[in-house]
């Protein structure tokens, strides 16, 4: 079972990969998808360089994400940060219900096209799963393990960085993958703004009516967003075998 | 010496500890008894000053423990609680070595400590250092707890119902060990619980807290004969108060010289053990085996009975 399912993960990276590098080798695969002789795969730009890109920038807006929610977290499950915790968590919503469509529309006139706005745009998108699971770990922390540290002797801060955030990395590794998978499939309107990703594919097929394109820019991120999810998984699995959590 | 003076604790307009001053000796073993809500556990956590004292002040060794910032003041202290709070992510050496690493030990020392305690609590090194808490039994769970609380050779080890969470058999043992342990390291231990039979049978001075306010503090025999409140009568129980009594002399302290027919009984035992032996064999005497320089002993149903009344 478990073999299986590597397999499947190990050929839809080959798949994955081989399409990026030599993508004209699929061209019999979706010449049928298109119309009057138009080319079949995606002509416009380096397939590689685009995908490239756009995992950069949702890493990279992930990163931001990761930073600033499980800083803030951390901030409001600490006595001196409690009373923040509301505001904070207004804030956070503002970031996930307000439509990143929205967010470029008014971040452009602020700081131009490109991947700036996009940045922003995921950045703020991806904080609550972040944050509700940092502060949902945190706050979670057996009460027995917290009086032993304290009992222990341990400063506020060694407690935070031994016990505290040990415990709850599990949890904030999920909100991180949530986060992450979203924005893969999020980043693409980037490229109505002209920062560079797979967006950029599906948009030259909507405009040229290639059914070809479009299905390739969605499928490469599809593709990206579920092995992301699964390097993710694998990644918690190996940190909740370290924390030993029952 | 752990003085406590005139401490009190409020929340708002609940007195949770209600002006109480009392001596703990070096070397020895207090329980602090009480129902829930008593303050017993409030009592205990501002020694080290897990809960800050509204009023009063407690000395150790003479010194104010105020004087230095809590958490130091903490890895001086050990502290083991009900349901042990191993650290789940830390291996049991880990677990451990926590204080001696905060107090910034060697690495050496630290390891030569980890394995002493591990073989104190019989549990074996080969085997148990590198386990994590949740492959351990209750059990060798709550000794790792309270290894842990000595690894830094604290003159005084807290303990908060450390041993709620076991099974009497288990608790039995944990108990000995206790026991054992406080005679090798001659720790001062200041230990709260519910249990009265548990109070009995490990503290040389039992305290007793009802509402915040501590009743009595004495010597174990002197709460059954000389009960300072009605409520420590109640605590102690009047049913069975004369076997308690004889439950706190052992059989060593008052053998009488020369042989006499009946069951053998160790030294140790307790005057209700041999009371309970010989009236199970129908035996009006027994023989005591073990005491010190060899020489036969024995006890009678009568001067057992000598001792189970007051005065």
């Amino acid at each position: 079972m478990m073999r299986t399912a590597t397999l499947l993960r190990l050929l839809a990276l080959a798949l994955l990969v081989s399409f990026l590098i030599v993508p004209q080798k699929f061209a019999p695969v979706f010449a049928p998808l298109t119309q009057y002789g138009a080319p079949p795969i995606y002509d416009q730009g380096n397939l590689l360089g685009l995908a490239i890109a756009h995992l950069g920038t949702v890493l990279l807006a992930a990163a931001l994400s990761t930073v600033v929610a499980v800083g803030l977290g951390i901030l409001v499950t600490r006595p001196a940060g409690r009373e923040f915790l509301p505001l904070s968590r207004t804030l956070v919503n503002i970031g996930q219900t307000f439509p990143p469509v929205a967010v470029l529309a008014v971040t452009v006139p602020l700081v131009g096209f490109g991947e700036k706005p996009t940045l922003i745009a995921l950045f703020a998108y991806g904080l609550l799963p972040i944050f509700e699971n940092t502060i949902v770990a945190l706050q979670t922390t057996p009460k027995a393990v917290m009086e032993a540290a304290n009992g222990m002797g341990m400063s506020a801060g060694q407690r935070l960085v031994s016990v505290e955030l040990p415990l709850a990395m599990p949890l904030i590794l999920e909100g991180i993958r949530l986060s992450l998978v979203i924005n893969v499939g999020t980043a693409t309107i980037g490229s109505t703004v002209a920062a560079k990703g797979l967006g950029e594919v599906i948009i030259a097929g909507l405009l040229s009516n290639n059914t070809a394109f479009v299905l390739q820019g969605g499928l490469v991120t599809a593709l990206m967003a579920v092995l992301l999810y699964d390097a993710m998984v694998g990644l918690e699995r190996r940190v909740c075998r370290a924390v030993q959590v029952e | 010496m752990i003085t406590i003076e005139n401490l009190s604790k409020r929340y708002g307009d609940n007195t949770v500890v209600d002006d109480v001053s009392m001596q703990i000796e070096k070397n020895s073993i207090t329980v602090i008894v009480g129902t829930s809500g008593s303050g017993k556990s409030t009592l205990l956590r501002m020694i080290n000053r897990l809960v800050e004292p509204s009023a009063g002040r407690v000395l150790l060794e003479g010194r104010d423990t105020r004087s230095e910032p809590a958490h130091l003041l903490r890895r001086r202290i050990g502290y083991a609680i009900q349901g042990h709070g191993l650290f789940p992510h830390r291996t049991v050496a880990e677990n451990i070595a926590t204080v001696p690493r905060l107090l910034g030990w060697a690495p050496e020392r630290v390891k030569a400590r980890v394995e002493e305690l591990l073989h104190v609590f019989q549990l074996d090194p080969a085997k148990y250092s590198a386990a994590f808490p949740h492959e351990l039994s209750g059990g060798q769970q709550q000794r790792v707890g309270v290894a842990r609380a000595l690894a830094a050779e604290p003159q005084v080890l807290l303990m908060d119902e450390p041993f709620g969470a076991l099974d009497p058999i288990i608790r039995a043992k944990a108990q000995e060990d206790l026991l054992d342990i406080q005679r090798r390291f001659g720790t001062t231990v200041v230990l709260v619980t519910h249990d009265m039979d548990e109070a009995f049978h490990l503290g040389d001075r039992v305290a007793v807290m009802s509402g915040g306010r501590l009743l009595q503090y004495d010597e174990p025999a002197q709460l059954l004969t000389h009960p300072a409140d009605p409520f420590v009568s109640r605590m102690t129980g009047l049913g069975d108060r004369a076997l308690r009594l004889l439950s706190l002399t052992s059989a060593a302290a008052v053998a009488l010289p020369g042989a006499a027919p009946g069951p053998k009984l160790q030294a140790s035992a307790s005057l209700r053990e041999a009371l309970s032996e010989m009236l199970w064999s129908g035996s009006q005497s027994c023989e005591v085996i073990g005491i010190e320089g060899g020489a036969p002993a024995h006890l009678t149903v009568d001067a057992i009975l000598e001792h189970a009344r007051p005065g």
